[in-house]
């Protein structure tokens, strides 16, 4: 008999398909896993409105849990997700993939307040500058670092 | 009209704002004026699309009669649909689309903060994950109106022109009929009335950081509510729908 424990380790394998470095566990959008006789439900929630890996991640869990239990994955929005449910581990992760972790405040600077210093991921250096709000997908913006000219991501904090 | 019709139409309605702006920006694809603000435009277009897409499945489970939201969003007639007039008008150029996208992103956000108390579970669920995005896009136009309003006098120039222009479609933001008033009883929907104020005290605050001035032209422009839409409507649906039409029922 197959038990949630057995079910959230096995969601461990799944990574996010834009950031391979990420389990969707480590990402927090894996909400919920239920089993009940001999199915089993996995809900899960978006980054983004209209994150187009959910289809695939849905896919993914499928077919990794399909010979072993009967699967069905719901969608829930609601309570929405935010960047504080990413594991410890992920952060980690992602800093050694080159990715900024979100830091822990919004960046508030509407109408040229100061940004949110985000340290490189490379040189751990503070001095770096934000190039665009937006980056290569819905939850990254982009940066650069001031010291090792390095260009970078950073995972936006979304509260 | 029942609550259920009510609920229906205001549902789309949302919807439509946002399909129809996303697909307005996603035009910027591969134009934009710098490569960041090509990649900023198309980002928030999909945010826009991600959220209709939540917004019509409320629509067609509030329905009932198993439609899926391709039809809603592909197959309507001109009439069908229900966006503001402010949302479907041309890019022009970049000043224009930032000064549309600016009042409408101010104008989302207080409507997305009012519709987190919905009674309806499921449509503050929706407005709880878009206002985050909502916020979002705000602090960027905002941002770009300041930089451009305030920048070279030919950027002053262009914005102060699409500022003129836009002003016209900004009091349908507050428009309101049975539609509206069946939903506010019931306290589903919101009483955009209430925030008028606030969207002009902000929408001053920062065109007045921006150097720019308010038109004092008072005629406005209403009937997209009501599925009366300007000339440029028409042609965005053509493009828009087009896969549809000549390829009925396909899939990505």
């Amino acid at each position: 008999m197959v038990t949630e424990k057995d079910i959230w380790e096995q969601l461990e394998q799944i990574s996010d398909p834009e950031i391979p470095v990420l389990s969707i566990v480590d990402l927090g959008i894996v909400r919920t896993v239920s089993i009940s006789d001999d199915s089993c439900i996995v809900t899960i929630t978006p980054t983004y409105s209209g994150c187009p890996a959910m289809n695939v991640i849905q896919e993914d869990i499928i077919k990794l849990l399909s010979p072993t239990v009967n699967t069905k994955v719901e969608m829930t929005l609601s309570p929405a997700w935010t960047t504080d449910w990413m594991s410890e581990n992920g952060r980690n992760k992602l800093r050694e993939y080159g990715i900024a972790p979100p830091e822990h405040e919004v960046d508030k600077s509407v109408l040229f307040a100061k940004p949110t210093v985000v340290p490189c991921p490379k040189c751990k250096s503070s001095h770096t500058k934000m190039i665009s709000q937006f980056g290569s997908t819905a939850c990254k913006a982009h940066y650069q670092c001031l010291d090792c000219l390095e260009p970078f991501d950073y995972f936006k904090c979304l509260k | 009209m029942t609550t259920q019709e009510a609920f229906y139409n205001y549902i789309v309605r949302l919807g439509d704002d946002s399909l129809i702006l996303g697909q307005r920006i996603s035009e910027w694809c591969g134009h934009g004026p710098i490569l960041e603000e090509d990649i900023a435009l198309t980002n928030i277009a999909l945010d826009l699309i991600g959220q209709t897409n939540n917004l019509y499945e409320l629509a067609v489970s509030i329905e009932n009669k198993g439609k899926n939201i391709d039809q809603l969003a592909f197959l309507r007639l001109e009439k069908e649909y229900s966006n503001l007039l402010l949302v479907e008008q041309p890019n022009v150029d970049f000043g224009y689309t930032i000064v549309r996208q600016f009042f409408f992103d101010v104008y989302r956000k207080l409507v997305f903060e009012s519709l987190c108390n919905s009674t309806d579970e499921r449509l503050a669920g929706i407005a709880e994950k878009s206002l985050k995005e909502t916020k979002y896009h705000l602090k960027h136009s905002s941002e770009w109106v300041i930089r451009l309003g305030d920048g070279t006098e030919e950027s002053h120039r262009r914005v102060q022109e699409a500022v003129n222009t836009l002003w016209k479609f900004t009091d349908e933001l507050f428009y309101q009929d049975e539609v509206d008033q069946n939903v506010i009883e019931l306290g589903l929907g919101v009483d955009n009335s209430i925030f008028k104020a606030t969207w002009n005290t902000h929408v001053e605050q920062v065109l007045t950081e921006a150097t720019l001035t308010i038109p004092t032209n008072s005629w406005q422009h209403t009937g997209g509510r009501k599925g009366i839409h300007t000339e440029h409507f028409g042609y965005l649906l053509s493009e828009m729908q087009y896969m549809q039409r000549a390829y009925p029922n396909m899939e990505w």
